[in-house]
């Protein structure tokens, strides 16, 4: 079947195309850019977006899809409609599940849920066996199954001598080490340590837990040679550690959530357990920072940490109720919103952070415009205004902060696989 | 005359108006508890439930009391595992209870921010009775009366709050009470036990407790908790009592009248020593039957009004 993508302006920083053009696309692949002619529009669909841009699918690599083990939070298939719905083609899932990823067959598993959907789904396999942080996991075996990374989210890489191990064993595949940086000793709080804390009598976590592991991590990749990627960034000394070891060449990036960028600790005041994260919401001189981190490029991409949770879990009292948000339908309006209509980074930028970087860094190719190629791009327009309505989410849970909140810009298509999701609603092509 | 508020969730923001108004009708209290006939019919049809997530004897017996005092219909609803851990979810206790069409709520939990969210869930006049590490007014308030009964004022008074200050509500709930009312509030404690930004509310920190003693009219000394882990910022037991506990030999060296508070239950011979604890300058005794008046006044005002 074919489809037309009418008046969209096509923007790849990649191969440096940002032009208005029209697409015909033909059974998923790209048949042909630009002036289509009467024949081409003979037997296709036309689907007409003034004032969008298509870009190369959005993808974000740092997501809770609850599967195996909390179907009733999520499913690999329930995180993909969120996935589409949010605007984006791809998703890398972390293994915190239960079990943890950590064999082949669960990786298998994964990618075979996924098959048939819109969005691809790229699993990330434990570090340690069984994500105790005792021992590698079978990471060639995992890499060849199709793991995309290895990381012990949920927790940090628990000591120094098994992250230089998983460096040094990671080579051999190529492969990056995703850490959520976050010291155990220190970690054992509510929200982060201030005078906000202090006046909420809300158990504390220091900004130093997320610094101290940071440090540890840039060390130990600069002496091993490695590659790590430091989750979730959300602290002002952590981004500067970033930028510095980024100037003196080691390979480390880092992801921000749209959560560290949107909010501070003053929202924790509610005592609403939707502003419980991990790591905590900091201060305004945090957020400050992290956007600056996003504007000079210390801060690589831009990932949701979607972490749906039952609602009867976030009803609990503060200090036991579980992190996180439910995000990959709220991240592209909040990037828009904060990011491209405050002039902190252009269309361009948005696009490398939220689909470029993430796949460089899981060494995935990255979606191109040009004929003969898989269709594979997100469509939105930046300045539509809609307002967030947790009840329409996708996503099996409802925990968000941003409920109700007024975002300009909105996802109108996403293209992957020879399906289109169009209007709350997937269509083969 | 009636509070601003329908709860008392803690003294941050609480006015100077309600808290002279409680202490007020307290006084009016106080002397009902020294009648032949202790009892009033004030809040006679009123249903009250404490409901104690966290272990206490003292502040529900003084709470159950204070309710029995006024004639009120009382339901203890106590467990030291919290709802969460049995599975049932909070909410769901709460509603539970709510359904049982109560007036009031009496609320202790270990976790901050439960009484303010029990507004939420509950049309019932939310008291709080200690969450977490954040408040504890009815105790500031005793505080409070207890310090005045004394010394017949607030205004101007220095009171320094001794101890393990990061983990206690009582201290935030005194620092907002009498700052509001126009006390100098201190703490004084290890360093590992003050949190740092407790300077930004204008506290003065002492680390010194002989100069806190010299500079101070009261001192209120908190329990050292030995089960909120004040092992791992304490050396020892024998340290704090060396370098913070209130002995005589350190009250005499200033040859002052020092009024000496301490909320219960006491580690004697640890922050207090027995000789201060039942010495001339301490009011403890009093706090407590002062904590039978001041809760009567806080549920008096809050069952009364409209």
């Amino acid at each position: 079947m074919n489809i037309i993508i009418k008046g969209t302006t096509l923007l790849n920083p990649e191969q440096k195309i940002n032009e208005k053009s029209d697409l015909l696309i033909s059974d998923g692949i790209i048949k042909k850019i630009g002036s289509l002619n009467d024949g081409d529009y003979k037997n296709a669909k036309v689907y007409d977006f003034n004032n969008a841009y298509s870009v190369p699918g959005l993808f974000d690599m740092h997501v809770h899809l609850r599967e195996p083990g909390r179907e009733d939070e999520e499913t690999v298939l329930t995180g993909s409609n969120s996935a589409a719905a949010g605007g984006f083609t791809g998703v890398a899932c972390m293994p915190n599940t239960n079990p943890p990823i950590d064999t082949a067959e669960i990786v298998k598993f994964i990618k075979e849920k996924s098959q048939s959907h819109l969005v691809d789904v790229f699993p990330i396999a434990t570090a340690t066996h069984e994500r105790k942080g005792e021992g590698l996991s079978p990471m060639l075996e995992l890499s060849e199954a199709g793991a995309v990374a290895f990381s012990d989210d949920g927790n940090a890489i628990k000591s120094a001598s098994l992250l230089r191990n998983a460096f040094e064993y990671t080579k051999m595949i190529d492969k990056v080490i995703i850490d959520h940086c976050e010291d155990e000793s220190l970690a054992e709080g509510a929200m982060n340590e201030g005078i906000t804390s202090t006046v909420l009598g809300l158990p504390p976590i220091p900004s130093i837990a997320e610094d101290i592991i940071v440090m540890r991590d840039i060390i130990t990749a600069e002496y091993t040679n490695g590659k790590i990627h430091i989750a979730h960034i959300s602290s002002k000394n952590a981004v500067d550690m970033v930028r510095q070891a980024k100037k003196k060449g080691i390979y480390v990036t880092a992801e921000a959530t749209p959560h560290h960028f949107t909010l501070t600790e003053e929202t924790v005041k509610s005592y609403d357990t939707n502003y419980k994260m991990n790591p905590p919401l900091r201060t305004k001189e945090d957020v400050d920072a992290i956007i600056e981190g996003l504007k000079d490029g210390t801060i690589d991409c831009i990932a949701s940490d979607h972490a749906p949770h039952a609602i009867e879990e976030k009803e609990h009292e503060f200090i036991y109720a579980p992190n996180g948000v439910v995000g990959l339908e709220t991240t592209l309006g909040l990037v828009l919103t904060e990011l491209y209509h405050k002039k902190h980074l252009s269309i361009e930028k948005l696009v490398e952070k939220l689909s470029i970087n993430p796949r460089i860094i899981l060494k995935l190719p990255i979606p191109q415009f040009k004929e003969g190629e898989k269709a594979n791009l997100t469509i939105f327009d930046p300045n539509l205004i809609w307002t967030v309505d947790i009840q329409k989410f996708q996503s099996k849970c409802r925990n968000s902060p941003f409920d109700k909140r007024l975002l300009t810009g909105k996802m109108l298509a996403v293209i992957n696989k020879n399906k289109i999701y169009y209007e709350n609603s997937f269509f083969t092509i | 005359m009636s509070l601003e508020s329908k709860h008392l969730l803690g003294l941050y923001g609480t006015s100077r108006e309600d808290i002279e108004l409680i202490l007020d009708t307290a006084r009016t209290f106080r002397e009902v508890l020294e009648r032949p006939i202790k009892k009033v019919p004030t809040l006679q049809g009123k249903t009250v439930v404490n409901l104690f997530f966290e272990a206490s004897t003292r502040t529900r017996i003084s709470f159950e009391l204070a309710q029995k005092r006024l004639s009120a219909d009382t339901i203890n609803f106590t467990t030291s595992t919290s709802s969460t851990k049995k599975g049932e979810t909070f909410k769901d206790t709460v509603r539970n209870i709510e359904a049982m069409k109560v007036d009031m709520i009496v609320v202790r939990h270990e976790s901050a921010g439960v009484p303010q969210f029990l507004t939420r869930i509950s049309n019932a006049n939310i008291i709080n009775a200690g969450d977490g590490t954040h408040e504890h007014p009815t105790q500031a308030l005793l505080d409070m009366y207890s310090i005045k009964e004394k010394l017949n004022k607030l205004e101007g008074l220095k009171v320094c709050v001794v101890g393990d200050i990061a983990h206690s509500r009582v201290a935030l709930s005194n620092i907002y009470g009498l700052t509001t009312m126009g006390a100098k509030v201190s703490v004084c404690g290890p360093s590992t036990m003050i949190p740092h930004s407790l300077i930004k509310l204008g506290v003065k920190i002492y680390n010194d407790i002989d100069k806190a003693i010299q500079e101070n009219d009261v001192l209120n000394v908190l329990r050292i908790q030995l089960e909120r882990k004040a092992g791992d910022r304490i050396p020892s037991l024998r340290e704090y009592r060396n370098y913070f506990g209130i002995t005589t030999e350190r009250l005499n060296k200033f040859n002052k009248e020092i009024i000496i508070l301490h909320p219960g239950p006491i580690n004697r011979g640890i922050e207090i020593s027995s000789e201060v604890a039942d010495g001339p300058y301490q009011v403890i005794l009093d706090q407590v039957t002062n904590g039978v008046a001041v809760r009567m006044a806080v549920l008096y005002l809050l069952g009364t009004k409209n």
